[in-house]
């Protein structure tokens, strides 16, 4: 059984920990609202220098060898129109229904519809045009999810593994062996703290941000809560899971490193795999920063509800669950 | 008198050392208790066995008796030879975390009083001195009024006046009752705060008792000591027997009178001479040929 009297004392002790160490909180604080401010920069004027067509269906041979405009497939209608409602397409066509839409506010909609009339002069009055009409998706609205996953990854990543390696190594750990604390009662509370800090912080962060940049929210707050939650969970567990014996704070930083960097790459904080290859899409899927973040996108961006989230959040609560009980199973005290 | 912990035969082996081989002893209730050797003996190794710290390969331990379960740790505190608490906790802080931990604990201002913390009890505990970092994590071992108390080399590393205040603290914990086991390479600290000792090197027990039955059984009333250039090695009839100690020669004598009068019967200049009483660091050097602090 848990001990709540243990449990508080550790929870309020880490806390202290975290609150009081100036430099690590203005760094986990400022870090994301300056990477985000120079993306907003950055990106601010729109320098794609590529058109970009969504086809539904089969894709006809010749659409695929012109240059500058590049074509992705999708096997759902609905997330093409809503690509297209974003910006994000600048045409959709589904050529065996002779179907496609535009954005009438979108200026590479009007090009991309004359170059797609322009290719098939046969069928063109078989074309049915459709319009979808929608705020443009700005860099920094899509972003801006990734960057905050990011933030939370290596606060979960990072402030739990590294942080128990160091007790273990300097002691501390084993002075808590001595007393009648279970090991549940030290990675509960560990858990606990880094997941109330880091939820704190992310939602400054957002507040922040939404006042700097007024990006995008069309979906419910809880839910994304809920998504932010779990997301940040099955990262502190695999932080414990790290963590579990391992002796040195380099080889701690080493193994973070191996599992941080490739969601940085391939859990969509920077840029889509949308148009990658699908070994790669589907080696993406591992990384519990991939759910949380396609997750918070679509809400925010699409206005997803629970149902429509139901992959991402079991796959989030499966891998907390897998990395909780390997790490609880392996974890030890100290270096013996 | 009562044991309140006995050992039976415990080894600890590691896959290139036997660190601890074969250790039998028991510990009256009441006493401080010495475990003493040199770096390397098996001191720690055997001490966190007793803590519960550290399995043994094979052994017994008995606490009052009985084999050492989940509720021995309420009663025992343990001041480890290597400690860090969590980073930006007070003084205060600290004390609060670790008096949490337990079922039963002593009021905090208590133990504020008795191990002299008052003046430092809002400092963060990484900007404590030695000598005040000792007393603290004293404090914490204290914190659910043990009955056992393991302090392993506790002052390592201090002043010689954070030293001597650190034994007037465990001799007021002694006063009150509480079993004490120390370990040390200190042979003063144990001269001064143990009833009885065990003395151990290459992980095994050389020898036991209280140290001045040791000492009496194992030299005269007095060492007199000699540097190398008065020549004493070269005699062949001399009547004591001479040993190297450092860079002396050294011999135990039960009448120092007549022991001078040989060495100026026999032409040795008595420059440079001292008469010692014995103590545990010649007891040691006696049974093994080397010194405690090697």
């Amino acid at each position: 059984m848990l001990n709540f009297q243990r449990f508080w004392a550790l929870l309020y002790a880490r806390n202290l920990e975290f609150v009081r160490d100036r430099a690590s909180l203005s760094w986990n604080l400022l870090f994301p609202v300056l990477l985000i401010a120079g993306f907003a920069v950055v990106f601010s004027e729109e320098n794609k220098t590529l058109y970009k067509m969504g086809v539904y269906g089969e894709t006809p041979q010749e659409w695929q060898s012109l240059k500058h405009v590049s074509v992705v497939t999708y096997d759902d209608i609905e997330d093409g129109l809503g690509q297209i409602k974003r910006h994000q397409l600048d045409v959709f066509v589904a050529p065996e229904t002779a179907e496609y839409w535009i954005n009438p506010h979108a200026p590479n909609g009007y090009i991309m519809e004359k170059v797609l009339l322009g290719m098939t002069p046969n069928v063109i009055n078989q074309w049915q045009r459709k319009e979808v009409e929608g705020q443009a998706l700005r860099y920094v609205d899509w972003v801006l999810p990734g960057i905050l996953g990011m933030n939370m990854m290596f606060s979960c990543l990072f402030g739990v593994g590294y942080v128990i390696v160091r007790y273990r190594k300097n002691g501390v750990l084993k002075r808590l062996k001595a007393t009648p604390l279970m090991a549940y009662e030290f990675l509960s509370a560990q858990v606990i703290s880094r997941l109330m800090l880091t939820l704190s912080v992310s939602a400054l962060l957002f507040i922040a941000c939404d006042w700097l940049f007024n990006f995008f929210m069309l979906g419910s707050y809880w839910l994304l809560l809920l998504v932010g939650m779990l997301g940040a969970t099955s990262m502190i567990s695999l932080g414990l899971l790290v963590a579990s014996r391992t002796r040195s704070e380099e080889l701690a930083g080493g193994l973070l490193n191996i599992v941080s960097w490739p969601m940085m790459f391939l859990s969509e904080v920077w840029f889509s795999l949308e148009g990658a290859p699908e070994w790669l899409t589907a080696f993406s899927q591992v990384f519990p920063l991939t759910h949380m973040i396609q997750a918070a996108r679509d809400i925010m961006i699409n206005g997803a509800g629970f149902i429509d989230l139901l992959w991402p959040l079991s796959m989030m609560i499966g891998m907390t669950l897998i990395f909780l009980c390997a790490g609880g199973y392996w974890f030890r005290w100290d270096q013996d | 008198m009562d044991s309140v912990l006995e050992v039976q035969a415990l080894t600890k082996h590691y896959p290139d050392v036997k660190a601890v081989d074969g250790v039998s002893f028991s510990i009256p209730e009441g006493i401080c208790f010495g475990l003493l050797g040199p770096n390397g003996a098996g001191k720690t190794t055997c001490i966190e066995m007793m803590e519960g710290i550290t399995k043994p390969t094979s052994g017994t331990i008995l606490y009052r008796g009985k084999p050492l379960d989940r509720a021995y740790s309420q009663k025992v505190g343990i001041q480890f030879q290597h400690t860090a608490l969590q980073d930006y906790l007070t003084v205060k802080e600290c004390l609060k975390l670790f008096a949490s931990f337990y079922e039963h604990h002593v009021d905090t201002d208590e133990l504020i009083a008795l191990c002299a913390l008052d003046e430092f009890i809002n400092r963060d505990n990484r900007k404590l001195s030695g000598g005040q970092k000792q007393r603290l994590l004293l404090a914490i071992a204290l914190v659910n009024d043990p009955d056992l108390l393991f302090l392993d080399e506790p002052t390592t590393g201090l002043d010689p006046q954070a030293r001597h205040n650190f034994w007037k603290l465990v001799d007021r914990i002694k006063a009150q009752g509480k079993s004490i086991v120390l370990t040390t390479h200190y042979m003063d600290e144990a001269e001064t705060l143990c009833d009885d000792i065990v003395i151990m090197d290459k992980g095994q027990v050389m020898v036991r008792g209280t140290p001045d039955s040791l000492l009496e059984q194992n030299f005269s009333s007095a060492m007199i000591r000699l540097p190398q250039s008065s020549g004493i090695q070269a005699l062949s009839n001399f009547p004591y027997e001479v040993i190297q100690f450092q860079d002396k020669y050294e011999f135990s004598v039960d009448h120092v009178d007549r022991a001078i009068a040989t060495l100026i019967a026999e032409n040795i200049p008595l420059e440079g001479l001292n008469i010692e009483k014995p103590n545990l660091e010649d007891l040691f050097l006696k049974l093994t040929g080397h010194s405690l602090r090697a």
